[in-house]
């Protein structure tokens, strides 16, 4: 086992574990934080790997994950708390322990389909993408379960933290492809920062249940 | 022979070691919390004194206790003192290493467990039913979770017994695993718990609502609170070398190689120290969290504990 494949495992590893204690955590400060660990460490998983695959794009993808998803976008979703003054714990859908295990499920799920899939594979690339895919199936099920809108962002840049995390494994990933998804995730966590102000004016609250209300009086 | 003599004279120093040296280390942390806190702490040794002034005090027993009350205590000091003995420090290849394995140090410690538990429901006193009732709670998700960490060490290990675990960590090329990470996390979230340390209950508190242990032995007085404090003492140890032993099993010593325990030993030293600097840091650094906030704690480390066990299955699916 080489160090190049063990420090990229203990990294993807690091990276599901930030993802899942996401689903353990109450309050969007340390939701934030968690997020914050967990694309801090994708940047140097993606130096890491292009120092080892001698590929000077993965060097730029790890820079703007550092720049933007671990420094910029926290620093926004911390304003966004301070100023919403959410600094308490938000509410959720299911119970913590429902959500954990329902997270455990869809790791298992994540191995189950990742396995059989890509049986000619190299061994290594597989454990990766199987963790790849657990941390995109773990964001959505955030999103699932918070009803706060702020938390449904967080869960959703926590998916794009996964994709990246399987595209830097991978070799051969275009770099454009890449560079379009890092900034359709800014450009979305923009609109959505103006959406939640909307949100904020019409109900006093980021809780989407009002939302929810509007809807079935709709139909 | 002289091999037999080596590992024999290694156990005895490390039982010794042990023995005398868990107050110490209890006292090295109350001291490093207090530097942490900006105070300046009792001194090291404040712990033996602490022993010491309790010998000499009257032991009191309550008219409401029955006979047992003073058996409890050393139920759980026995307990305790067994597993420390079994779980390996400074040196692998014990004479203890054959008696027991991580399933037997489960049942040592869920032994003295339900021994203070008894203890403190002993006088049928309201703190003492609380506690014990907590610490039942606590044990439920705690010793799940210490069962299933077993799968993932016995998957990777192929052995149960702690000093097995610790000799194939060390030698055979396991390399940096993602479960071992997610076993570190659960485990140590069980330690915490087990240890009565800050997240889920205070050492040093005799806050009435929040505690869990010190609800326990509450109505303990005298010898038998100094056998329940030393047993308190011991268990700390007995968890930090089974953390040190498993999680960072580098340099320790072969029983039967006399020249290699003072590497060892130095080592071990250091190994404690640098966890017990961790465990201050993080105790003063994070709030005691609400009672029923700590099932799901240990929940998470249960489900950790699994996660470990998943990814084992699948490295073991795939052959890497």
């Amino acid at each position: 086992m080489s160090l190049t494949f063990s420090l990229a495992h203990l990294m993807g590893g690091i990276i599901l574990l930030c993802a899942f204690l996401q689903l353990s955590q109450r309050r969007l400060a340390a939701m934030v934080t968690l997020y914050q660990l967990e694309a801090l460490v994708l940047a140097a998983a993606a130096f890491w790997q292009g120092y080892a695959q001698h590929e000077i794009n993965l060097y730029l993808t790890g820079l703007i994950t550092f720049a933007l998803k671990a420094m910029l976008l926290p620093w926004g979703l911390r304003e966004i708390v301070q100023r919403f003054n959410m600094v308490r714990a938000v509410e959720t859908a299911l119970p913590m322990a429902a959500a954990m295990i329902l997270g455990l499920a869809l790791i298992g799920i994540a191995v189950l389909v990742v396995l059989p899939v890509t049986m000619h594979a190299i061994s290594l690339t597989r454990e990766d993408l199987a963790i790849a895919l657990s941390v995109v199936l773990l964001g959505l099920l955030l999103m699932i379960v918070r009803r706060n809108a702020l938390a449904q962002i967080i869960g959703f840049l926590s998916m794009e933290n996964g994709l990246v995390l399987a595209a830097i494994g991978m070799p051969g990933m275009p770099f454009v492809a890449e560079f379009s998804v890092a900034l359709l995730v800014l450009l979305a966590f923009l609109v959505v920062g103006v959406f939640l102000l909307r949100i904020r004016e019409h109900f006093d609250t980021l809780d989407i249940s009002g939302l929810e209300d509007i809807e079935r009086r709709g139909r | 022979m002289l091999g037999f003599a080596f590992a024999f004279i290694a156990t005895v120093l490390h039982i010794v070691l042990c023995f005398v040296g868990a107050p110490l280390v209890t006292g090295i942390i109350n001291k490093l919390r207090a530097w942490a806190l900006g105070r300046r702490g009792p001194p090291l040794l404040q712990p033996y004194l602490h022993l010491a002034r309790l010998l000499r005090k009257i032991t009191l027993v309550p008219d409401t206790a029955t006979d047992l009350f003073t058996f409890w205590p050393l139920g759980a000091f026995l307990a305790l003192a067994v597993a420390t003995m079994l779980i390996p420090g400074f040196t692998t290849g014990m004479l203890t290493a054959d008696a027991g394995d991580y399933v037997t140090i489960i049942g040592l410690f869920a032994l003295a467990r339900s021994a203070t538990m008894l203890g403190g429901l002993e006088t049928g006193f309201g703190f003492g039913g609380a506690g014990a009732a907590r610490e039942a709670l606590f044990g439920i998700f705690a010793e799940g979770a210490l069962l299933v960490l077993l799968l993932a060490f016995a998957l990777l290990a192929q052995t149960t017994s702690v000093d097995g675990i610790a000799t194939a960590f060390r030698t055979a090329h396991i390399g940096i695993s993602v479960s071992l990470g997610f076993a570190l996390a659960a485990m140590l979230a069980v330690a915490l718990t087990e240890t009565g340390r800050i997240p889920t209950d205070n050492p040093s508190g005799h806050l009435e609502l929040g505690m869990v242990h010190e609800a326990m032995v509450l109505e303990y007085s005298g010898r038998l609170l100094a056998l329940l404090d030393y047993g308190g003492m011991l268990r700390l140890l007995a968890w930090m070398n089974l953390i040190g032993t498993i999680f960072l099993p580098f340099g320790m010593a072969q029983a039967t190689e006399i020249f290699s325990w003072p590497g060892g030993l130095a080592l071990w030293a250091g190994k404690l120290l640098v966890m017990a600097v961790a465990l201050s840091i993080f105790e003063v650094s994070r709030a005691k969290m609400r009672v029923f906030r700590v099932p799901e704690f240990l929940g998470a480390a249960l489900l950790l504990g699994m996660l470990a066990g998943v990814f084992l299955f699948v490295a073991a699916r795939i052959g890497a």
